[in-house]
């Protein structure tokens, strides 16, 4: 990789901007897309394929064999509630790949002593939401038992393309908070994608063990396994 | 705590490339069968012997350590395969039985 290539590469991530590093092989010649127009656009759109789908992979193009690296900004992890559990699940964000930010308008809730080095939102949460943009690369999580800050956030997701939405609370408390979205007029495959009670289940007691299970289903949502 | 990738293999290499340091990319580019590491998995090595990430469950990094050595060298990047039907199997393949392949690079 030439040091011209590797500056733009770095500027890329940087800016958060998704880029695909495209090696011709064996021989090594690279280029950068989607900005370098001088890739054909047989490898240009596999290699939009292989940004889509977040996958590194060799791909036959014509005569020649590409290798394609997606490098796509950082999944996010959106959590509602600056509560105990918050303070475990954003702990062990970042080892899974997850930026994340804490919303909670209660000040004394989300506090950089708190909360050291994360970034911090004390917005009403459907304001946050509207903010933070959901897209979907990330994972929204409510977490402070109250409807009145819950709800709106997960109303706002609900909305979004967010690929997990999981809301903390018992089945009974779950089956409360269907019945008024249903009022809200949210159909039943958009209620579906709530999930509620949140994690999964391995007999979590502790913050950290709750927080484990929520990133392990995140993950599970997003590897498309059979346990989410 | 920060929120880099425990992975991200490529700015450690970038960090030690700005530091004076000659750096070799190692990067899985396809397995076969049950390897450890999927498509992506990157090593980064030093002349100095400075090394990061992973290609393999650590069953091959010493061969592709040596490669990338070769390359920091030459500047011609190689292609190496790794698995049960290579003549080096038996010095440095995957005790799994899967197979796979790394594309090394110099980095800048």
């Amino acid at each position: 990789m030439t040091p011209a290539l590797l500056s733009a590469l770095l500027a890329a991530r940087e800016a958060k901007k998704p880029v695909v590093l495209a090696t011709r092989l064996p021989d090594g010649a690279q280029t950068l897309l989607p900005d370098d127009r001088s890739g054909s656009d047989p490898v240009r759109s596999a290699a939009l394929a292989a940004l889509a789908d977040d996958a590194t992979r060799e791909v036959a193009v014509g005569s020649e064999r590409w290798l394609f690296q997606p490098y796509n900004p950082p999944l996010r992890l959106v959590v509602v509630g600056a509560v105990h559990i918050a303070q475990a699940l954003v702990a062990l964000a970042p080892a899974l790949g997850f930026a994340a930010t804490v919303v909670d308008p209660r000040r004394s809730f989300a506090t950089p002593e708190r909360f050291p080095g994360i970034a911090l939102s004390d917005a009403w949460p459907d304001e946050a939401m509207a903010t933070l943009g959901p897209d979907s690369r990330t994972a929204v999580v409510t977490l402070t038992h109250d409807p009145k800050l819950d709800d709106p956030a997960l109303d706002r997701a609900l909305r979004s393309e967010a690929f997990y939405v999981g809301a903390l609370g018992s089945r009974k408390t779950h089956a409360a908070r269907l019945d008024r979205f249903r009022a809200l007029g949210h159909g039943e495959a958009a209620l579906a994608r709530i999930h509620g009670p949140i994690g999964l289940a391995i007999g979590a007691v502790t913050a950290p063990e709750i927080a484990l299970s929520v990133v392990a289903q995140i993950v599970a949502v997003r590897r498309r396994a059979v346990a989410a | 705590m920060n929120t880099v990738e425990i992975e991200d293999v490529l700015t450690v290499a970038a960090s030690w490339a700005r530091a004076g340091e000659r750096v070799a990319l190692a990067t899985v580019t396809q397995t076969w069968g049950s390897s450890p590491r999927p498509a992506g998995s990157q090593m980064a090595i030093t002349s100095s012997g400075k090394m990061a990430g992973s290609v393999s469950g650590g069953c091959i990094e010493g061969a592709v350590a040596e490669a990338g050595l070769k390359t920091i060298e030459t500047g011609i990047p190689a292609e190496l395969q790794f698995g049960v039907t290579n003549e080096r199997a038996w010095e440095v393949g995957l005790a799994c039985g899967g197979q796979v392949r790394v594309f090394v690079e110099r980095l800048g």
